[in-house]
């Protein structure tokens, strides 16, 4: 059975310089999968190409066997992947429900309908105030969400990423900039989002990578210099090197 | 071959203008991120003050004067209008340089009525500088290409050699860098709108007596600016100098071309029904059609290359 | 005024939950707004009923739907058009040739269904000019949409038999068979034609602001981007919605042929197009109904300030940069902003700082208006009529100091008394904004 998501010698290069220098990755189905590695080594720039963002300079992406390569953004998600970002990217004038019900739009078909009424969908409905209770944004429904508070906005996010019900779920850096306890809310979100789909992760936080990830791959220079599960990754000579050794300290330091 | 190069000379004189226009506008575009719709206003406004200048002290003061009150209502526009309204983002404060652009019109015809002005070039220079075959060419014409290539010229020394072309170059790009090494971005982005003022007045005064000064000039060249912009791809320098003199040449060109679609038709060998509904288009002629090319051109560079000539950007 | 007490109200508005009325209320609320704006549109001529003022109740119905239409691209997608008149003119155009067919016999079409060949116009145009310039957004589109605006007027000017040269096209609406004793021969039945016609398109534009599309729309004016990452194609959203609003500004061109049976390029041209953004913008691009009060008081500015003034324009664009400045969000914004102290009940609070401002700016009005006819009359009448006019019922000579040094002290004393004012105005917003806090603290 072909592989949910798999990346063949994948390079991007913007000018002479190149982020990306051949990625080889195949992520199973149902597995949760992080992208780890230090500042600068391409994660958000891989999660932007695998989406359709940017196009790649040589290789090959393809979702459930299908390729994707050269695909438009939206053309990438209504094939089931679907990405959140690492900085906020919701609709700010729209309430928290109807950002999720935008999200939910498509993948119901209605496509760009100017026939149906909106508000008489049910099946939108429902799919968009189960995701407003699934984020616990509950409370909030009907609040607008540029002024949601930032751990809010970040479940909103997760939440616009999952409507459409995407089998691949790619989120950057779901957790960043939060507080222990928010985090701690984040990773049960997630956990509880990804059940039963592939999700890929751009994480900074250990303790969330090493709690979710079934495999982790270590990004280094646009390359992945190893991939493996959590234990494998922890004991890997030269990821400690690379890598551990010295985002470690800081990450600790930071708690 | 004598009309080829008069009519040369002449789009080369006035694709000039349009370059001197048009970077402005793309300077401030590219630093502010504002498209300055009153830019042909500035322009105007240069004309008339010019005019009112050089009634009571003659021309070459007009030259310094128009210019520098122009580049002080630049400096007060950015002050306290567009910095009021940033807070509202990019569509406001298009439509507030809109707004002022119709307040301009209007004030021009509040003061100096709706017909032209007599704006007329100083006897100094009214004079034909030298003969192309038979065809005595304006001793101004070349006065004006002067003006603004020692214009451009002064400009291009300014952004790169200097240290306040130097920050400029860089708030282009990083401007909270810029903030945090302790210059005033907001002071500087008062002077680029002030400058770029200055350089449409300074067009106002050489452009005005060329042509025609009346209220609609801002209108007219103003959207010609607007194509231009367009067409070199927005926020590059170096297409808008490409298209403002591809954009000139066209427009001065294309007036002198009596050929319609018929004359076409006729060395094909082909007549169509004279009562045909479609005979009217078929006669148009090149000249006839003058006004329409510049659209024509903008329309038919965004299929076949959305970003523009040069463009980095696309919207 | 006082800007940071007016924001701070305006979030803590927003931090509270929206008032979450039962589907089935909301339904019943709106059908009366409904049933209530069909009764202003049958009862105003009634009311109104000399010829001017049902003529211009005519005007404003057209006008309400160019404006609503203008709004789909402004408030509802973010697309900052500089040239809707373009799919109004053509849709104009196209409607006069088929009512002249209509006259002549060779075309059998009811009169009060012209609006239909002008909706097929604008829509025409709409997808043809649409597929050019809605690949582009934000300041690129507002250039090309003016510079498609200008190639069309000046496309006007070559074909005059399609245009009509400077004269336009005139036309004559009493043709065809009569239907119920109705031929539109009296402007009051051109006004009910139009009345008809714009309820029936207001209601058909709300409707899409209700539909998939028309929320998508909202999406991508907040965030394009993020719009592509939930399998929509931006491109294809504001490409659909300029050709609907084209097909809408096409039937309002089609009964200003009706109304005024001629149409000349003009109609076309970027100052009319100028027009419906002042409109839609003044009245307030962020809720439906905000270009409906727009093209109302437009267009009774229009046609009450040009009687009174030469120079109307000017306090036109004037009217339009204080709002700029001062409230971008229009009359609508306005009206919502004032929410919060009804529903604390502290309007009363506001009426009298609001009536020491409505008194300073009065004097300050006074001032501008006659620095302006003073200089008015003193360029271009005083030759023809003598130095001295009359203003406010007053007789001025122009050529005096007195009433100049009168006009900048108007100004002055209005400047300084504003300012006055707008401290207890921000007073007593700080008042309410107290109290919304204090309730949600509940």
């Amino acid at each position: 059975m072909a592989a949910s998501l798999e990346l063949r010698q994948v390079r991007k290069s913007f000018g002479k310089t190149a982020i990306i220098n051949g990625v080889d990755l195949a992520i199973e189905r149902g597995e949760r999968h992080a992208v780890i590695g230090p500042n600068g080594a391409g994660k958000s720039t891989l999660f932007n190409l695998i989406s359709g963002r940017f196009p790649l300079s040589t290789g090959n992406i393809l979702l459930n066997g299908q390729d994707i390569t050269g695909l438009a953004p939206q053309e990438i998600n209504r094939r089931g992947l679907s990405r959140s970002f690492q900085i906020t990217n919701i609709f700010p004038k729209l309430s928290v429900f109807e950002n999720l019900r935008c999200a939910v739009l498509w993948s119901q078909g209605y496509r760009y309908s100017f026939w149906h009424r909106v508000g008489g969908l049910k099946d939108v409905r429902a799919r968009a105030d189960e995701l407003v209770e699934r984020i616990g944004l509950k409370r909030r429904r009907d609040t607008l969400a540029g002024v949601l508070s930032y751990a809010e906005q970040r479940a909103l996010e997760i939440g616009v990423t999952i409507a459409g019900g995407a089998e691949v779920i790619l989120l950057d850096e779901p957790t960043a900039g939060m507080s222990n306890t928010e985090t701690e809310d984040a990773v049960a979100l997630i956990r509880a989002v990804s059940e039963g789909k592939t999700l890929v992760m751009v994480e900074h936080d250990m303790s969330v990578v090493f709690g979710l990830a079934d495999r982790i791959s270590v990004l280094v220079y646009g390359q992945v210099i190893a991939t493996g599960t959590p234990a494998e990754i922890r004991g890997n000579k030269a990821v400690q090197e690379a890598y551990l050794g010295v985002e470690a300290d800081t990450a600790e330091g930071a708690h | 071959m004598e009309f080829f190069l008069v009519t040369l000379l002449n789009s080369l004189s006035y694709g000039l203008l349009l370059f001197m226009l048009s970077s402005g506008l793309t300077l401030i575009f590219s630093m502010m991120g504002v498209l300055n719709f009153a830019h042909a206003s500035f322009y105007m406004l240069g004309a008339y003050f010019a005019y009112q200048t050089s009634v009571y002290l003659g021309f070459w003061p007009a030259l310094v004067v128009a210019p520098a009150l122009v580049a002080v209502l630049g400096a007060l526009t950015e002050r306290y209008g567009l910095r009021t309204v940033h807070k509202y983002g990019h569509v406001a404060e298009l439509l507030f340089t809109f707004g002022l652009a119709y307040i301009i019109e209007e004030l021009v015809h509040l003061i100096w009525g709706r017909a032209p002005v007599p704006y007329r070039i100083p006897e100094i220079l009214d004079f034909s500088a030298f003969s192309v075959f038979s065809t005595k060419y304006p001793a101004y014409r070349v006065f004006m290409m002067l003006v603004s290539v020692g214009m451009l010229g002064g400009l291009f020394l300014l952004l790169t050699r200097t240290r306040i072309g130097l920050i400029i170059q860089a708030s282009l790009t990083h401007p909270d860098t810029v903030e945090a090494l302790g210059h005033n971005v907001p002071r500087v982005f008062m002077g680029v709108f002030a400058g770029g003022a200055a350089l449409a007045g300074l067009a106002g005064v050489i452009g005005g007596n060329a042509f025609v000064t009346e209220p609609g000039m801002a209108v007219s060249v103003g959207t010609i600016v607007f194509v231009v912009v367009v067409f070199g791809g927005m926020g590059s320098l170096a297409g808008a100098f490409v298209a403002s003199l591809i954009i000139g040449a066209v427009q001065t060109f294309s007036v002198a071309f009596d050929v319609s679609l018929l004359t076409l038709f006729a060395k094909l060998g082909f007549t169509p029904d004279p009562q045909s509904a479609w005979m009217e288009l078929w006669k148009v002629t090149i000249a006839q059609a003058a006004p329409v090319l510049p659209y024509v051109l903008m329309v038919a560079m965004l299929i076949v290359r959305p970003k523009g000539l040069m463009g980095t950007r696309e919207g | 005024m006082a800007d940071p007490v007016v924001e701070a109200v305006a979030r803590a508005v927003r931090n509270a939950p929206a008032s979450g009325a039962e589907p089935g209320l909301m339904h019943w609320r709106r059908a009366m707004v409904w049933a209530a704006v069909a009764a202003v549109l049958i009862a105003a001529p009634q009311v109104f009923n000399q010829g001017f003022a049902v003529s211009m109740l005519s005007q404003m119905g057209i006008a309400i739907i160019f404006a609503l239409s203008y709004n789909m691209l402004l408030g509802q997608t973010g697309m900052l058009s500089f040239g809707h008149a373009v799919y109004f003119g053509l849709g104009a155009f196209f409607a006069a040739h088929a009512l002249n067919a209509i006259g002549a016999g060779s075309l059998h079409w009811p009169v009060s269904l012209l609006p239909l060949v002008g909706a097929a116009a604008g829509l025409a145009f709409g997808l043809v000019f649409g597929y050019v310039t809605t690949k582009h957004s934000g300041t690129p589109f507002a250039m090309i949409s003016l510079g498609i605006a200008e190639m069309v007027a000046a496309c006007s000017l070559m074909f005059p038999s399609f245009f009509g040269g400077e004269g336009g096209i005139s036309t004559d609406r009493v043709v065809g068979d009569k239907v119920m004793g109705v031929d539109f021969g009296p402007g009051v039945q051109v006004y009910y034609l139009i009345a008809a016609w714009c309820f029936v398109c207001m209601i058909l534009m709300f409707a899409l602001t209700q539909t998939p599309l028309g929320r998508m729309a909202n999406a991508v004016r907040d965030n394009p981007e993020r719009v592509k990452f939930v399998g929509y194609n931006p491109t294809r959203i504001r490409f659909l919605m300029l050709a609907l609003a084209g097909m809408f500004a096409g039937i309002a061109g089609a009964l200003e042929v009706i109304n005024f049976e001629l149409i000349t390029a003009e109609r076309l041209g970027t100052a009319a197009s100028g027009t419906v953004l002042l409109m839609a913008f003044i009245g307030g691009v962020g809720h439906f109904y905000g270009p409906i009060i727009g093209a109302i008081l437009i267009t009774f500015l229009q046609s009450a300030l040009s009687n009174y003034t030469q120079a109307w324009l000017l306090y036109f664009g004037l009217f339009f940069l204080v709002m700029i400045l001062f409230a971008p969000g229009g009359i609508a914004s306005l009206v919502t902003l004032h929410k919060p102290a009804v529903q604390t009940r502290l309007l009363g609070r506001l009426a009298l700082p609001y009536a020491g401002a409505a008194v300073a700016g009065a004097v300050l009005l006074a001032g501008l208006i006659m620095a302006v006819e003073m200089f008015y009359h003193y360029e271009t009448k005083r030759e023809q009529v003598g130095a001295v006019m009359s203003l406010f019922g007053q007789q001025f000579d122009t050529t005096a100091t007195g009433p100049w040094l009168m006009a900048v002290a108007l100004l002055v004393v209005g400047g300084v008394l504003l300012r006055l004012a707008a401290r207890p105005i921000g007073a007593a917003w700080t008042e309410i904004a107290a109290a919304v806090n204090r309730g949600q603290g509940n």
